[in-house]
Parts: C-alpha cells; sequence; structure tokens
C-alpha cells in the first residue's frame, strides 16, 4: 500500500475580509461575496513566506507521520512564490527539520497546480521503491495586483504530505494528469504581479482542464461519483470548484469539507492540498476521496485515495485546517494589509 | 605600584556639532586638557571610541589624534569596550602610570554619532549580534527588558523611573557643557514618546558628539604642575555574559558589583565612605539597578531612593550631579572620560552651581552593552 | 547577512541546536567550546525544547533601520523548558497582550532580509499558546 503517511497544514493568523479590500477600490462587496463566494482570506505576516509555510506544515506531517526525518528521499516544493528566483526554498526545510543531506530536493512551479505536482513525483519516487519516503508541499504567498479581481483571493498558506508504505493513513489508488499549452494566467520573469485573460481563465482553462482531468480519472478507476465520501477541487474561488463538482456528477455535500475558500482565499499551490488536508482532519477509514487540482498554463492532477484506519491514530498529532481557520484570526485592515503584502513603494 | 593622579581635565560641549568632525573634538578636548593641566611633555596617549568605524567610518583612531595634535611620534592606543570604552581608556593610564613605564598620559574618549549612520544598529553592536541583535531587539529594547523585570520582580514604577530624568536634567541645566540644559517635569517624562515599553523617550540619553581628555600623571610628578592633585584611589574593571538572556538575575549587573567589590576593597572603604557618584545612565533603570549594585541602596531599593531625594544634588548620596549621560548627553567613547572631569570637577570644588557639599571621594562607574562590562574609578581629593 | 557568516549559526536559528557540557549537564545555546561552570571541553549536541515560559519583554517601537517597517513589535527572553534561555520576537500577537509568565513556543520565520538583494535571513521566533 502506498500513500499519505503523514499530513500537515498551516495558514497564517492573519485575515482580511472581502468587504475591506472592495472598500478600498470602490467594489460592492455585496455582489463579490455573492458572485465569488469569497468572504475573507488569510494574510502571512511579513515574517512569512513560502518557506516558512512549508517548514510549519511539514513539521506537522512529521508530527502525523511519527517518522524519522532521515529517512525521508525526496522533498519537493511546489509554489509560484518562492522567496528566490534563483535558490531553492527547500534546502531551508531540511535543515530546519533534519531531513538529509542525503536527500533529493527540488522547488517546483506550475501556477496553482505545483503543489500537487510535487504530491505526484513524491508518490511516484516511492512507488518506484526508489526510497522509503518522500515530502511533497504545496505552499503559496500569493500575490494578486491591487484593484485586481484576483486580490479577493489571493492568500496564504500550504500542506505538506509525506508519502511512504508503512503505516498509510490515505492510500493513493489512481492518478491522472492533463495538460495543454493554454495562455490563461502568467507571471513574466521579474514582475511582481500575475497577470491573467479575465474569462479566459474559466471554461477553456480551469474547467476545461478539471474536467478532462476528472473524468479520464473516473474512468481509469472504474468508479463514479456516487463511490466517494469527498471531492476537492482547485479553489481558485467559492464557485468554480462547486460548478466543476456539479459538471462531473459529485454533489455539494461531497464537497463540503474540502471547501474551504470562503475563508481562506485561494492559496495557490496550497489550495486543493489544504481542501485535502481538511477532508483528512474528518475522513473515516474507507472514505474515498476525489481531488483534481488545477494550474494555469495549464494543466490539472487527479488522485483518488482511500482513507486507512491509520487516520485515526494521526488525525490529532497536529492542528486541524479548520481550527486553524476559525481560531486565533487577527484582521488587517487595507491600509495594515497593503503593508504586509509590500504594496506599498518604500524610499528604500 | 605608584600613586597616580588626575592633573587636568579638558572637553567639548556635548551635542550635535554640526561644524566639527571627529578629529576636531578630539583635538579640542585634549588641548584644552593639555593646557589645563600645565605638562611640559605627554608620555602616550589612550583614546577611547566605540565605534568610530561605524559612525564615521575611520578607524586607527590612535594615529589620527596623535597626528592632528602634533603629537607624533609619541605612541597612541584607541581603547574599546562599548559604552564603557572612556573608562577603559582611563585605566589602561593609569595602569601605565602605576606601573612605572610612563610618567603623564592623556587619556581621551570620543564619539561623532550624528554625521547619518544609523545609530540604533551600530549602538547595538555592544550586544551579542548573532543572538539577541540578529532577532531584532536594540539598546532601548535591552534596558527596556531590565526595567520591566524590575518593577515585576520588585514594584519599581514608572514613576521612580522618570524621577531619574528628572534629577538629572535638574543637574545637567547647571552644567555648562551639558546637551540639555533644559529641566523636564515627571509629567513630561511619563507622556514622551514610547521607544521601547516601558522607556520612553526621555528615560533614554541622547545622541550625541562629543570629546573629553584628562591629563594622568604620577603622584610624584604632579607636585610640579599643580597644589591640587586628585588621586586615583582605585581603578577596578570586571565582565558578564555578553547577551543578557544568560544572566541568572535579569534585574541584577554582576559587572558592577563585582567591579564595585574590588574597587572598595583597593580604596579601602566602604560604599558609604563615597560622597557622590556618577552612574552610567544611558537608561533612567541603568541608574537606579547600578546604585543598587554600588551599594548605595538595598536590591530593589533604588526606584524608592531616587523618588526619595536621596540621589538629589544634596541628598545622602548624590548621584550623577554631571546630568549624567541622560542631560549632559552621551557621546558613547567619551562618557567615561566626561565622568572623570565631573568627578575632578567636584573634587575641585570647581564644580559651580552644581558643587556637591564636603566632596571628598567621588566614584564613577561606566558600563558597557547591557553590563557585560564595568569599569569604577574611586577619585579622592588630598 | 553576509553568506558565510549566516551559513554557519543555520544549526542554532534552524534547529535550536545546543551544547551540552558532558560533565557538569549545563546547556549551552549557541554551543560553546569551554564550559564557563566546569571549564570542561567535552560537549554532546542536543536540540533545545521549543517550548517556554516569557521571563520579560519589551515592545519595540523604533527599530534599526532594517527592522523599522515592522515596528510595533515585541521582544522578550524566553525560559525554555530545558532551562536555556534566549532572545526572540514574539510573532502574531497584540503587543498589549503580552506578559510576564506567559507560556510560549518557538516557531520557524523569517527574521530579517539584507535589502531587496541580499539572503532571506530566518530563524525562531516565539508565538503565545
Amino acid at each position: 500500500m502506498i500513500g499519505i503517511v503523514g499530513y500537515g497544514s498551516y495558514l497564517p493568523r492573519y485575515r482580511i475580509k472581502v468587504d475591506q479590500i472592495a472598500k478600498q477600490w470602490g467594489a460592492d462587496p455585496e455582489s463579490i461575496k455573492r458572485g465569488l463566494q469569497l468572504y475573507e482570506k488569510t494574510v502571512p505576516g511579513l515574517d512569512e513566506d513560502t518557506i516558512t509555510i512549508s517548514v510549519e506544515a511539514a513539521k506537522y506531517a512529521l508530527k502525523r507521520a511519527r517518522i524519522d526525518p532521515q529517512k525521508i528521499g525526496a522533498v519537493y516544493i511546489g509554489s509560484e512564490s518562492h522567496p528566490y528566483a534563483v535558490k531553492p526554498s527547500g534546502t531551508v526545510l531540511i535543515d530546519a527539520l533534519g531531513i538529509g543531506p542525503h536527500v533529493h530536493v527540488a522547488s517546483y512551479e506550475f501556477a496553482c497546480k505545483a503543489g500537487t505536482e510535487a504530491m505526484f513525483v513524491a508518490y511516484s519516487l516511492v512507488k518506484a521503491s526508489e526510497m522509503d519516503y518522500a515530502l511533497g508541499i504545496g505552499a503559496d504567498t500569493s500575490q494578486g495586483a491591487p484593484g485586481d479581481a484576483l486580490e479577493y483571493s489571493a492568500s496564504a498558506g500550504g500542506s505538506a504530505f509525506i508519502m511512504g508504505k508503512e503505516n498509510v493513513a490515505a492510500e493513493i489508488l489512481f492518478t491522472n494528469s492533463y495538460t495543454s499549452d493554454t495562455p490563461d494566467f502568467w507571471r513574466r520573469e521579474g514582475e511582481f504581479y500575475p497577470r491573467h485573460a479575465g474569462r479566459f481563465t474559466g471554461e477553456p482553462a480551469y474547467f476545461k482542464h478539471i474536467l478532462n482531468a476528472g473524468k479520464n480519472l473516473l474512468e481509469k478507476s472504474g468508479m463514479s461519483p456516487k463511490d466517494f465520501k469527498f471531492a476537492v477541487f482547485h479553489m481558485p474561488n467559492g464557485k468554480f470548484p462547486q460548478e466543476a463538482g456539479k459538471k462531473l456528477g459529485f454533489t455539494k455535500e461531497q464537497l463540503e469539507a474540502g471547501w474551504i475558500v470562503p475563508w481562506m482565499g485561494n492559496t495557490y499551490s496550497g489550495s486543493s492540498p489544504t481542501g485535502l488536508s481538511a477532508i483528512l482532519d474528518l475522513a473515516k477509514p474507507n472514505d474515498k476521496i476525489f481531488m483534481v487540482s488545477f494550474g494555469s498554463g495549464a494543466g490539472s492532477d487527479g488522485f483518488i485515495f482511500q482513507v486507512t484506519d491509520e487516520i485515526e491514530k494521526v488525525r490529532s498529532l497536529a492542528p486541524k485546517v479548520k481550527d486553524m481557520l476559525d481560531n486565533n484570526k487577527i484582521y488587517l485592515d487595507y491600509g495594515e494589509y497593503a503593508k504586509f503584502r509590500r504594496k506599498i513603494i518604500l524610499n528604500e | 605600584m605608584k600613586d597616580v593622579a588626575v592633573i587636568g581635565i579638558g572637553m567639548t560641549k556635548f551635542g550635535e556639532l554640526w561644524n566639527q568632525s571627529l578629529r576636531d573634538i578630539f583635538v579640542e578636548a585634549a588641548l584644552k586638557a593639555i593646557e589645563n593641566s600645565k605638562v611640559d611633555h605627554i608620555d602616550s596617549i589612550y583614546v577611547g571610541t566605540m565605534s568610530s568605524g561605524l559612525f564615521v567610518g575611520q578607524e586607527h583612531i590612535g594615529a589620527v589624534m596623535t597626528d592632528y595634535l602634533g603629537m607624533n611620534p609619541i605612541p597612541a592606543t584607541r581603547v574599546e569596550s562599548a559604552c564603557a570604552s572612556g573608562g577603559a581608556a582611563f585605566r589602561q593610564a593609569y595602569l601605565e602610570i602605576a606601573s612605572g613605564q610612563s610618567e603623564i598620559v592623556l587619556a581621551g574618549g570620543v564619539e561623532k554619532m550624528t554625521d547619518g549612520a544609523d545609530v540604533t544598529e551600530s549602538l547595538a553592536t555592544a550586544a551579542d549580534q548573532e543572538y539577541e541583535v540578529y532577532n531584532g531587539v536594540t539598546f532601548p529594547g535591552l534596558y527596556a527588558m531590565i526595567a520591566r523585570a524590575h518593577m515585576h520582580q520588585f514594584g519599581t514604577t514608572r514613576e521612580q523611573l522618570a524621577a531619574v530624568a528628572v534629577k538629572n536634567h535638574k543637574n545637567g541645566s547647571m552644567n555648562p557643557n551639558a546637551q540639555f540644559r533644559s529641566q523636564v517635569s515627571l509629567e513630561q517624562v511619563m507622556k514622551s514618546t514610547m521607544v521601547a515599553d516601558p522607556l520612553r523617550l526621555l528615560d533614554c540619553s541622547p545622541v550625541s558628539d562629543g570629546a573629553a581628555a584628562v591629563i594622568l600623571c604620577s603622584m610624584d610628578a604632579a607636585k610640579k604642575f599643580t597644589n591640587n592633585p586628585i588621586k586615583v584611589i582605585a581603578s577596578a574593571q570586571a565582565s558578564d555574559t555578553i547577551t543578557l538572556h544568560s544572566r541568572e538575575s535579569l534585574t541584577t549587573l554582576k559587572a558592577v558589583s563585582a567591579a564595585a567589590v574590588k574597587a572598595y576593597k583597593q580604596a579601602g572603604i566602604k560604599p558609604a565612605d563615597i560622597n557622590f557618584a556618577e552612574a552610567h545612565d544611558c537608561f533612567t533603570i541603568a541608574e537606579i539597578v547600578i546604585t543598587e549594585e554600588l551599594g548605595f541602596f538595598e536590591k530593589g531599593k533604588g526606584g524608592a531612593a531616587v523618588e526619595q531625594g536621596l540621589t538629589s544634588l544634596n541628598g545622602k548620596i548624590p548621584i550623577n550631579s554631571s546630568g549624567g549621560l541622560k542631560s549632559k548627553g552621551h557621546p558613547v567613547g567619551a562618557t567615561g572620560i566626561a565622568q572623570i572631569i565631573e568627578l575632578y570637577e567636584q573634587l575641585t570644588g570647581k564644580a559651580g552651581d552644581r558643587q556637591v557639599n564636603n566632596a571628598r571621594i567621588g566614584l564613577a562607574q561606566n558600563m558597557g552593552g547591557s553590563g557585560a562590562s564595568c569599569i569604577i574609578h574611586i577619585l579622592e581629593a588630598i | 547577512m553576509i553568506s558565510p557568516r549566516y551559513a554557519r549559526e543555520i544549526p542554532q536559528r534552524y534547529r535550536l541546536e545546543a551544547g551540552r557540557c558532558t560533565v557538569c549537564n549545563a546547556i549551552y545555546f549557541p554551543p560553546r567550546l569551554i564550559c564557563p561552570n566546569c571549564k570542561s571541553k567535552s560537549f554532546e549536541e542536543i536540540k533545545l525544547n521549543e517550548e517556554g515560559t516569557l521571563l520579560t519583554f519589551t515592545i519595540i517601537r523604533v527599530g534599526s533601520e532594517k527592522f523599522s517597517k515592522e515596528v510595533p513589535y515585541a521582544v522578550g527572553i524566553i525560559e525554555l523548558k530545558d532551562g536555556v534561555r534566549l532572545t526572540a520576537q514574539l510573532a502574531d500577537c497584540a503587543v498589549d497582550k503580552v506578559e510576564i509568565g506567559a507560556k510560549v513556543k518557538l516557531v520557524f520565520r523569517k527574521i530579517q532580509e539584507e535589502g531587496k538583494w541580499g539572503l532571506h535571513c530566518y530563524g525562531y521566533k516565539a508565538i503565545l499558546i
């Protein structure tokens, strides 16, 4: 059996409400809440970035996995906000957590699906018996340009998954990826904010890739939506994953546990992985989970998980996503938020 | 060991000296001291400066100063012990004469802090760079943590901290060389801008330019130049951990008490024999803790002592008659020497309006960092 | 932060590695070459406990240029459960909610950065628990 032996998520404590952002740009908050189904989003502290978020998430994953960090043979961090353009994020993480130095480390980037990419490769290496354990992480401190629609959703957080063969808490039964060159969203080298192609990011990008990856995954597995207790899709806003789920034949109830975007925002590479983490926080043994990510550019990675008895032992060993979402929040106004996100031009 | 005396003093005004350079102010103070002492030669020079490198980018200060004093080729050495650099320079001069190596030595201190450096960052180099400063602590921050611990442990009050500033400004108003000659009220201190809770702006010594110099001479030779040599009856120094957090107690300054014990022993006196003292009040809390460590007050009673006026000019033991670092100014490297100058003026009866009655024995306590080094000198009028 | 100097402290800043004197058991953070307590030169490497108590603290309102955009921020002296003390910032806290005796836990955060071009420098901060 190969799958997740330990998982962990980290969400910053700071939040900004959609109303604050809407007020700043003269937009109507009610129509945004209704249209995008977003209420608030996480904001990283000035001292948080993809690396620190990854370290905290992976620390929790290690707690749940109960393994010697030295046994991890690969560490992959998927993000579109790696703090360095050149210098891997994972090297800091392995030195912080006592992994390696005999370890393979890489930074992944594929817009919002870099996290599931890291998970897929970590899983594959264990499956290939290259190593006993591999760590895949999706984390971001997402950027949305001031005044852009993305500003309502771009948030911060991440999740880490240790793949292994022993004491598996969620077995990976099937995977499938669907990729094409679709220029829906990008950020050029050296640019601070991403650009997107408006409505072109919807039907021809998000839905096309998620639905094709999802249909293929169902076909490959010979399963149908009713075989699943839970489903989670990439969550750029509240609306898209609900629509994608509906089109694939999933019910609102199946999506409920992983649909955390209205209060978390879009953690980009950490979006569907954190949704998965929230599901694992309450899934029962034998529950099946359907997951499809999406990354602009564009591609989707799909996974089918089956939860094992092990989940009951590991769940309470680290903080749960819901608790991090609901508790100890510190709300920012737009000015503080702009400072935290370095949107203010300083005399440096 | 030979007996050593101070026979001459000189200092610049302390403050923002925009028109004078680092070397200008040192030379001004040194020339005044030489003139004041009437000596016919100088055997060597010690210069105390904390960070001329960070403040103005100039190291090799000994050579710069000897050159500009026109005294080449006599030896000149820079001495550094953070904010205690001046005291350390004085001690080296003292030791050189006491050992018989030299007869007349100039000990000076200087700092030029207003030439545009990041003063907060430069001063913080006196703390542990890797394990204190790296994490964002500042110097006011370190003393603020001492203050909060002292308040928590002994019930020292915010008003007692403020009373130190009020007293020192009052003394400083009578010192023509002081940076601030204005008095401040308790209310002004309590309402001044918060710098590092619970310390406010008026709890902190200022950023200053300034230089001070004194001439030390063997007691035997002193009689050639003056009828009024002031004898150095103790010179002691002690060290403590560089990090504040490593100390067993966060409310004591062990380097101060260790140096004090040695100094009293050397001088053969008790704390009660001291008539007045200059204490290193870089922050108001520092003066309170120091007066406890010097044995003037019981541990934890330093705050009440200030409030009761025991350390005022006409109190039981006047502290910082000069105005202290708080009001006189704190050009870091010059401070230890300026303290000696205050002792000299008091002991020779030339302190003017701020003259302490019956000043016969005075103590100067100079401290580096958050108390990792301390240098104490006791001077006596003979 | 100059690279070699930063790299050298990584075991302490990232992993809280300390030295325990094999003779008198005193723990030193960072590790030392000689034990100030018993003068032994023999140490074993240990990892510090991440939980502790706040002994004293301040709120920095005026920081050096490097930290000036982060004020006000809390800094405290923390005694960890194994008795070792260290100085750390308190992250994610309302500065008026901090008090002596508070229970804290160390977390991994970015501590500073060398302008826009230099290293991101990481280490430990404390959060209230």
